[in-house]
């Protein structure tokens, strides 16, 4: 009981020392319930008939039914289908270009050439997702570069309009990904790499190691924690990749292939007013991204990277 | 076996020089297919509209002219949307980086007591949010709608700016701060005197990111401020311009018939141009901090 009065008295002296990052941390937190955790709140109208009039008091509940409505419209399975495919094919594809980049550049022996070329691999990385797709058009379109070259390399007739066909989205949000991203990925990976003791590769010259032999027995390995950690890290984001670039690349002959979940939400949400079902939506990808993430971060624990939380 | 030897070396050396050539040819290759684009761009911005169409510029200008710049500069949305994405950068960049440091601070006070239930409360917003419609109809009923703060309030903090600052924080000594607080210094003035002066480089990366964000960002001009025309900003504009020569690239004869020499395509690159010129002017002497900051941000924790 002493004891206990005695903490208590540390803990009293202790808040009044503190005063000022309590009054702050106050401020914080009321900012975070509204901004952040007062929308959460609004998950309530997925299980509602909301009525914008009733308000998320007076609206009559339903249950699971706007969930059941959600998975029995085919454009919300194919929807579904697209975000997956395109946030996995981005994600598979950009990691590997930016660790097959970061371990060429560190190949290249002269340090101006580095420099400059990392440099201008940042560069996309800066530009907007509406400068890129306005790019993209212009490379892409019947009079742009890549018809004249496919023409002139006589692998076309005709010019072909890219943006016409379905088959040709998927790989074109990736490129663009990859075009946008692959410097600036790379520099975490070239930062591992001259993180790695210089003494490994003198070892490894020693015995003769060629320059493919260096960068499979102690590159590759000694940046294989950063990988796993960024993979790890990126996975519960998958879902999350799919909107700028889709939203502004696609058009009605692509719709099929193009629309991920978050337009799906914006298409039925914002332009139609149906907020319960948007909301669904909505819910089921945060529902996805969570069961991602506790995937990744067991698997993290196997392999004994404990750093993801 | 010394032949052999010798024989061995020989050829991983002329192995060795297959592969720097490649490797180079790579690289030259990586940065054709990168600046391409922008410089084609920059070419077409500086060349006359309807001769543009003809196709066949590269990377320097047929026929020379500045119109379609002075286009640009004479649409009142184009300049209105400069004003606003200024205003917004230059704002948000300020709030974001003051919330985020008193919050990276607070939470990096060792004997703070609630440091680790704040941390939690704002690391789980990076994984949990309500989504697009309850955020949207949130901001509708705070009036955040058709108003410019919905720029900048809704982003001021951030879980992964937090962190990198925290992260940051963390590697300053203790001791002064002790000292400090011997001498009777306050939480305040820690922070402003001591630990602030030391964090100028990680300031500069969270600021630097939070820049980069708001120079581009047109989704929310869009879903908030559609109605307000005095509220667009500049990427928001550049999108219209785009949708506009995508959809209309059959009528553009008649609009080059209409506007002269200017089409819609020449404009847009202009505009294109105008608006990464100063991320473009300014990331190079950037380097060291996003390089840093990146590094800090990966490892988390």
């Amino acid at each position: 009981m002493a004891s206990q009065e005695k903490k208590r008295n540390i803990t009293w002296k202790e808040i009044k020392k503190q005063k000022v990052l309590i009054i702050w941390s106050a401020i914080i937190v009321a900012y975070g319930v509204i901004f952040c955790y007062l929308p959460l709140g609004g998950w309530i109208m997925a299980f509602q008939n909301y009525k914008p009039k009733d308000g998320l008091l007076h609206s009559a509940f339903v249950g699971l039914d706007k969930f059941k409505q959600l998975f029995s419209d085919d454009t919300f399975i194919q929807v579904i289908r697209n975000t997956l495919a395109m946030g996995v094919i981005n994600l598979i594809v950009t990691f590997i270009a930016a660790i097959v980049f970061a371990i060429l550049l560190n190949e290249v022996k002269s340090n101006g050439g580095k420099k400059t070329v990392q440099t201008i691999s940042y560069l996309p990385h800066f530009l907007s997702w509406i400068i890129v797709t306005g790019i993209l058009h212009d490379a892409l379109s019947s009079s742009g570069i890549i018809n004249e070259l496919l023409l002139k390399f006589h692998i076309l007739d005709q010019p072909l309009n890219f943006f016409a066909y379905p088959q040709f989205f998927w790989p074109i949000v990736a490129f663009a990904n990859v075009w946008k991203e692959t410097g600036w990925n790379a520099i975490i990976y070239l930062s591992a790499i001259t993180a790695i003791d210089p003494s490994l590769y003198e070892a490894a010259n020693m015995d003769g190691a060629g320059r493919w032999a260096r960068i499979r027995y102690v590159t590759l390995p000694g940046i294989k924690p950063t990988i796993m950690i960024l993979l790890l890290m990126n996975v519960g984001n998958v879902l999350n990749a799919g909107f700028e670039i889709q939203y502004l690349l696609g058009n009605g002959l692509v719709k099929s292939v193009s629309e991920t979940i978050d337009i799906y939400v914006l298409k039925w949400g914002i332009s139609q007013n149906d907020f319960a079902i948007g909301t669904a939506a909505g819910i089921f990808k945060s529902f996805v991204s969570i069961v991602l993430i506790v995937i990744a971060n067991q698997i993290a624990k196997k392999n004994g990277e404990e750093r993801l939380f | 076996m010394e032949k052999k030897k010798e024989n061995n070396k020989i050829k991983t050396s002329v192995w060795d020089k297959v592969f720097v050539v490649c490797n180079t040819l790579f690289m030259v290759l990586f940065v054709i297919i990168t600046l391409y684009p922008v410089l084609n761009t920059l070419a077409i911005s500086f060349n006359d509209g309807t001769d543009a169409l003809r196709g066949g510029i590269y990377l320097w200008p047929r026929k020379w002219t500045l119109q379609n710049y002075s286009t640009v500069l004479q649409r009142q949305n184009l300049i209105t949307g400069a004003y606003i994405t200024v205003a917004r950068t230059v704002l948000g960049t300020l709030l974001a980086l003051a919330a985020n440091a008193v919050l990276a601070f607070i939470v990096s006070r060792k004997d703070f007591l609630f440091k680790r239930e704040l941390s939690l409360f704002w690391v789980i917003t990076m994984y949990v949010n309500g989504g697009m419609i309850p955020t949207f109809l949130l901001y509708r009923g705070l009036h955040l709608t058709n108003s410019f703060w919905v720029y900048v309030i809704p982003g001021m903090f951030s879980a992964f700016n937090m962190l990198v600052i925290r992260t940051y924080m963390a590697g300053i000594p203790d001791s002064l701060e002790e000292s400090a607080q011997l001498d009777g210094a306050g939480y305040t003035t820690i922070f402003l005197k001591i630990i602030s002066p030391l964090c100028k480089p990680v300031y500069a990366t969270v600021a630097l990111f939070v820049a980069v964000g708001q120079w581009n960002s047109w989704f929310d001009a869009m879903l908030y401020n559609r109605m307000s025309s005095n509220l667009t900003t500049l990427q928001y504009e550049l999108m219209k311009l785009l949708s506009s020569v995508t959809n209309q690239s059959a009528s553009a004869e008649a609009m080059k018939n209409a506007a002269g020499t200017v089409t819609p395509t020449s404009v847009r690159a202009a505009a294109t141009i105008l608006t990464m010129l100063p991320i473009v002017c300014l990331y190079p002497f950037l380097q060291r901090y996003f390089v840093t900051g990146l590094t800090i941000g990966g490892v988390k924790e």
